[in-house]
């Protein structure tokens, strides 16, 4: 088992995508994770801290690090704005030694201390690098076979860099889709934005960003979309309603988290799973990999 | 000045900017100021501006640049061009979506997201927004969260929010919204963290210390 400090960030807790906590809790044992929840971790603060006030948005995201540098382990979030905020905040205190020793004043008033020694990644690149989708592939139950998916990356867990995959062109996500035994459909505007939290304020905006994700992964084929951000799931997910009323289409894409891939392919049921918690069913989509399960009496 | 006259002569470069320019306010005749360009580059975020070489990468990559009063490359120009009050009027830096793709492809490491964000703080210090967007107000409502709970409580946060801007428009999301409730993903009630005490103790100082600059 590897441990680390896991930080499952506002959405993927208790909000939204809810069903990303949920899967993830699913699979951790089963790939060899052992994900040890941050005690009382804050907020992030995400984009819209930062960009209404640098100082503050620093020190919320600082109590975070202080917090996990305590535990000495790698700390892992499943939330790909979580992941470039916190990772953005540990550039500013080292590049900004003005803004360092402020938000070491404000730590101090907290009885907190940040050493700057916190590695924060991606629990997708944790599982890409540290445990490998080979060793999950061997313990598949039921292989994805002929199930045609969209890898969609988003903005955040390539950009604006990456020690793992390229930002320009990544194929982490597509390896794990044909790891699993599914095929990783063509799809140009897999590293495009969804409108992440512009979907409240901008709402026409960001229907037309993800029209044209939908359109792009359904010239592809695909059956399904795969995810590795909350903000993504929830706007595909939640919005395509209204994107098919706004654009007179007819999308009915499932929108996946990696975590809930992984576990179907691994055979666990569509509760552990939290499957049911899409607005767009998956039940059809994924069927033939549980009759195939039930057949031979595998699974979980 | 050559970057005024990248400012004037280079045609947009993005397919929607004919809609951005027929919805920009009327051009002012705003005075030169020498001292805006001098105060973007100490920002964080705003030093790469200097570097600029106006190829319009930022723009031609930009996935809501249609909707944007000025283009990040223009931007940049215009900031360049001492343009204090439209650069901090605009709704620019407010659609930008954080996306970093200019950001992988500047070509001179100018980091044009990180500008947007350091032009949000700007105009959210100097109280010069603009008012035809409704993204500030969006923001504080999640930054309010987050000095109450700890947390950002969704459905608390999109009732202030709404509220504050447009009560009317929230029905237009009340079917998302009803779906997200009936597949148990919007939690009723705020979970406070312990340690709210503390952040607000951090941020306390963080104010006396000069706060939101
Ligand atoms: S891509 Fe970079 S160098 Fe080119 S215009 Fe944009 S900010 Fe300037
Ligand atoms: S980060 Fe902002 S300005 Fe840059 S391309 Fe994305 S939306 Fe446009």
């Amino acid at each position: 088992m590897k441990v680390y400090t896991y930080f499952p960030g506002c959405s993927s807790s208790e909000g939204t995508a809810v069903a990303y906590g949920e899967s993830i809790k699913a699979i951790a044992g089963a790939i060899g994770m052992e994900l040890v929840e941050l005690e009382d971790w804050n907020c992030c603060g995400s984009t819209p801290y930062s960009s209404t006030d640098e100082l503050g948005s620093l020190c919320v995201a600082a109590r975070n690090l202080a917090l996990a540098e305590k535990a000495e382990r790698d700390m892992v979030t499943p939330c790909s704005a979580c992941f470039t905020v916190m990772n953005r905040a540990k550039a500013h205190l080292r590049e900004y030694p003005d803004l360092r020793a402020k938000v070491k004043e404000c730590l101090k008033e907290a009885g907190l201390e940040y050493g700057g020694g916190v590695r924060v990644r991606h629990l997708f690149e944790a599982i890409y690098n540290d445990i490998g989708f080979g060793t999950i592939a061997a313990k598949m139950v039921s292989p994805l076979k002929g199930l045609k998916v969209a890898a969609y990356y988003g903005c955040q867990l390539v950009r604006p860099e990456s020690d793992f995959d390229d930002p320009n062109n990544p194929k982490s996500l597509e390896f794990l889709v044909t790891s699993l035994g599914a095929e990783a459909v063509p799809f140009a505007m897999r590293d495009r934005c969804c409108g992440g939290s512009l979907v409240i304020p901008e709402l026409d905006l960001t229907l037309g960003l993800l029209h044209k994700v939908f359109e792009s992964a359904a010239a592809g084929g695909a059956r399904a979309i795969v995810t590795v951000c909350p903000l993504c799931q929830t706007n595909l997910d939640a919005y395509q309603d209204m994107v098919n009323k706004k654009f007179k289409t007819s999308y009915n894409m499932p929108v996946l988290f990696f975590s809930q891939l992984i576990g179907v392919a691994l055979g666990m049921s569509p509760k552990a799973l939290a499957l049911d918690r899409g607005l767009v069913p998956a039940k059809k989509v994924l069927a033939s990999y549980y009759s195939a399960v039930a057949a031979t009496g595998g699974g979980a | 000045m050559w970057q005024k006259l990248c400012f004037m002569t280079l045609a947009e470069e993005s397919p929607g900017a004919g809609a951005a320019l027929a919805e920009r306010p009327t051009a002012t005749a705003e005075a030169e100021d020498d001292s805006f360009a001098e105060e973007v580059y100490s920002l964080p975020g705003g030093e790469g501006v200097r570097w600029c070489i106006q190829c319009g990468i930022c723009s031609a990559s930009c996935p809501n640049v249609a909707r944007m009063e000025y283009s990040p490359r223009r931007t940049i120009a215009m900031i360049r061009a001492g343009r204090r009050n439209d650069v901090l009027n605009s709704n620019s830096p407010w659609i930008c979506a954080s996306c970093y793709l200019c950001t992988v492809r500047c070509p001179r490491g100018v980091k044009p997201t990180e500008l947007m964000h350091a032009l949000e703080r700007l105009s959210t210090r100097y109280g010069t927004h603009s008012r035809r967007v409704s993204t500030p107000a969006m923001y504080r409502a999640f930054v309010n969260s987050i000095k109450n709970n700890g947390r950002v409580h969704e459905v608390g946060l999109m009732m202030e929010y709404y509220r504050k801007t447009n009560p009317i428009s929230a029905l237009r999301m009340s079917s998302v919204g009803l779906g997200l409730l009936r597949h148990g993903r919007l939690s009723l009630k705020a979970s406070k963290i312990k340690g709210v005490g503390q952040i607000n103790a951090m941020l306390k100082k963080a104010e006396s210390l000069g706060g939101a600059k």
